[in-house]
């Protein structure tokens, strides 16, 4: 095995369902299934994928937050800490509680939102500094707040205001100025630039690539935002019913994406000084309780072989580590044929 | 040509606070411009930009506290409202909350065909409700008899566009209307107005804050700050050379899908909009990169430089 000195997290065959009962038929909606990532330290790592592609189930899956009907199926979630390796679902209550937010943190989607609206901002920085530093006076909590209010560039009054008081923005990038406290070695971002306008986007991304750099850690993103990924991750992964069907470096994929899907996502998007029709890919997503057999695209792909229908391809490395999923390339045949 | 909607020096005035202080906030400050036939027209800008409150005054939701909005021709007597309505149509943002989810989803189809006594009967409804939803993409066996939560949020979307064109608008008022789909879904959505715009000759006013699918689109386009019109033009110029320091900041804050073209440079960020709209000259002064002293002491005319409306001092002769 190769060495885990450089990886942060690794999952192994992760498997997570939604177990529904539907009026005694029993429904299963695989929304993360068998998803190998490696994720390595000191990297901005993104997973797009369109809404219900099951990337926040991955997310909730990693950090291990998971509440029925979700469960766990198969499969490990590995963390490594100062090179010991741990299993985050063989971790009691305690210690879990520990490694969250100390080494892991997790900013949930509208995060703008979690703000106790009777409380200055300041008391929710005090709340969760007492919960996780014990025996430090109000002020010495207070004024680690202000330092790192400070360090990150927003302005001290945050800090006085209640969070109505602050536009959304302004509380979106407080949330995770408030997850990037314990300077954890993983952070988590659902979606934190969705819903904002596009200088406040531009505002968050510039405050996620400080803390990125001030603390040399790992951040997860995830968010459908093609453009966000293009500007801070430093890899990617594809996500397509629950799958991993494409990982690679950022600009890699950007400039040479493999599989039909992942094309179709980038070649769709409008841009600038090029005002060509730009088409989507066919169809919607399918249901992730009614997969289509095979490759879980087939039914909306303009290449689909006999193949596609019986047989789920594998995540394969096709160079450089670009890994993709898709008998296009497995095949061996249709490797240099230029798909647009 | 004469033109299908013209606003004319509109303002409107929103008061906020208490009884003990009350700030007066206008939303819309002097908004003038005019839509043609088979134009799509753009209203860009961030969100409390005033845009959704532009729209809502074009439909008649809200009365302009000043100004005047023309509509190219006016309704028989009595009834200026079912003509205003027939020939214009909007869709809205969120496409889970324009149905009651406790509704069928074709009830809509056929309220709007009776309401307008657009078919004698309900065999020439269904007729006319397919053929609208096949423009649309979709058909009448797909939509009728489901409820809402049968279809996912661009097929809804799609349904409330194809009720919408039900009455054969002039003009389609689109808010938002990609802002809650999918990349994929957002490009059929966003090519179907082309469509609607090349072969039907409808006009389009697309409200949004997505200035990648505005240049898409094509047609003009205004970016609105704080209530004002920064700068209003053909979309190609707006967009490529843009003149007004605020519509700079918003085209290089788009995020492109370009790993080669990353952000480099620092932006600040206001604290609170409201500040921004009491602000006595310029409303953008306060983030402006080229600000003046007079930009702080006085609100800029509108000049037009090169077919390009702007609103900036920078522009205005000296």
């Amino acid at each position: 095995m190769e060495n885990n000195a450089s990886y942060v997290l690794k999952t192994r065959n992760l498997k997570a369902y939604y177990i529904l009962d539907d009026l005694g038929k029993k429904k299963t909606v695989k929304a993360v299934d068998d998803v190998n990532l490696e994720i390595r330290k000191n990297e901005i790592y993104g997973i797009a994928g369109e809404s219900g592609c099951g990337k926040t189930t991955l997310m909730k899956t990693l950090y291990a937050l998971l509440k029925p009907p979700l469960r766990l199926i198969d499969g490990k979630v590995l963390y490594y800490r100062d090179g010991e390796e741990m299993d985050i679902y063989a971790l009691d209550n305690e210690e879990r509680r520990k490694l969250r937010w100390e080494y892991i943190a997790y900013i949930p989607q509208g995060a703008m939102s979690i703000f106790n609206p009777v409380l200055k901002i300041k008391e929710t920085y005090r709340d969760f500094l007492d919960s996780h530093l014990s025996g430090k006076t109000r002020d010495e909590i207070f004024e680690i707040a202000r330092e790192h209010i400070r360090q990150l560039g927003l302005p001290l009054k945050v800090l006085d205001s209640y969070p109505h008081q602050l536009s959304g923005g302004m509380r979106q990038r407080v949330a995770i100025a408030l997850a990037a406290l314990l300077k954890p070695a993983v952070i988590f971002a659902d979606e934190p630039t969705t819903a904002l306008d596009v200088v406040v986007q531009r505002g968050v991304v510039q405050l996620l690539n400080e803390i990125q750099d001030g603390l040399e850690n790992t951040i997860i993103l995830v968010t459908h935002d093609m453009g966000i990924h293009a500007n801070i991750t430093d890899r990617l992964a594809i996500m397509y019913a629950g799958k991993i069907i494409e990982e690679g470096n950022t600009d890699e994929i950007f400039d040479n994406p493999l599989h039909p899907y992942t094309k179709y996502l980038i070649n769709s998007l409008p841009r600038f000084g090029d005002r060509g029709s730009r088409v989507s890919a066919p169809g919607n997503p399918p249901s992730l309780a009614n997969l289509p057999g095979g490759c879980s695209f087939h039914p909306r792909c303009p290449h689909k072989m006999d193949i596609c229908e019986k047989k789920i391809p594998e995540l394969n490395d096709q160079g450089n580590g670009h890994k993709a999923a898709c008998w296009l390339l497995n095949g061996g045949e249709g490797k240099d044929e230029g798909t647009s | 040509m004469k033109a299908l909607l013209e606003v004319k020096q509109v303002s409107k005035e929103f008061v906020i606070g208490n009884i003990l202080s009350r700030e007066k906030i206008l939303a819309v400050d002097q908004v003038s411009f005019e839509i043609k036939a088979s134009e799509i027209f753009t209203l860009a800008g961030e969100s409390g930009c005033g845009k959704t409150t532009m729209a809502r005054m074009i439909l008649g939701f809200e009365e302009p506290t000043a100004g005047e909005i023309m509509y190219s021709k006016e309704g028989p007597k009595g009834e200026k409202k079912v003509w205003f309505t027939q020939g214009f149509q909007a869709i809205f943002q969120n496409p889970f909350e324009t149905f009651n989810p406790l509704r069928k989803v074709d009830s809509y189809l056929f309220e709007t065909v009776f309401n307008y006594k657009l078919a004698a009967d309900r065999d020439e409804a269904i007729g006319l409700i397919d053929s609208k939803l096949r423009s649309v993409g979709l058909s009448y066996d797909e939509v009728s008899g489901k409820y809402p939560s049968e279809f996912s949020g661009g097929q809804l979307q799609r349904i409330s566009i194809a009720r919408a064109l039900l009455t054969d608008p002039a003009l389609l008022i689109a808010d938002e209307p990609v802002s809650m789909v999918d990349a994929s879904i957002r490009m059929s959505i966003v090519n179907l107005f082309k469509s609607l715009k090349e072969d039907l000759g409808m006009s389009i006013l697309y409200i949004t804050h997505d200035l990648a699918t505005a240049y898409y689109l094509g047609g003009q386009i205004a970016i609105m700050f704080r209530g004002n019109i920064m700068e209003m033009g053909n979309v190609e110029k707006v967009l490529m050379e843009p003149k007004h320091p605020y519509t700079k900041l918003l085209r290089e804050s788009i995020p492109e899908a370009d790993p080669s073209r990353r952000w480099k440079d620092k932006i600040t960020i206001t604290e609170l909009e409201h500040e921004e709209y009491l602000r006595k000259g310029c409303k953008f002064a306060g983030r402006c990169p080229e600000v003046m002293e007079k930009c702080k002491a006085q609100a800029p005319e509108t000049v037009i430089v090169d077919d390009v409306y702007v609103k900036c001092h920078l522009y205005c002769s000296a």
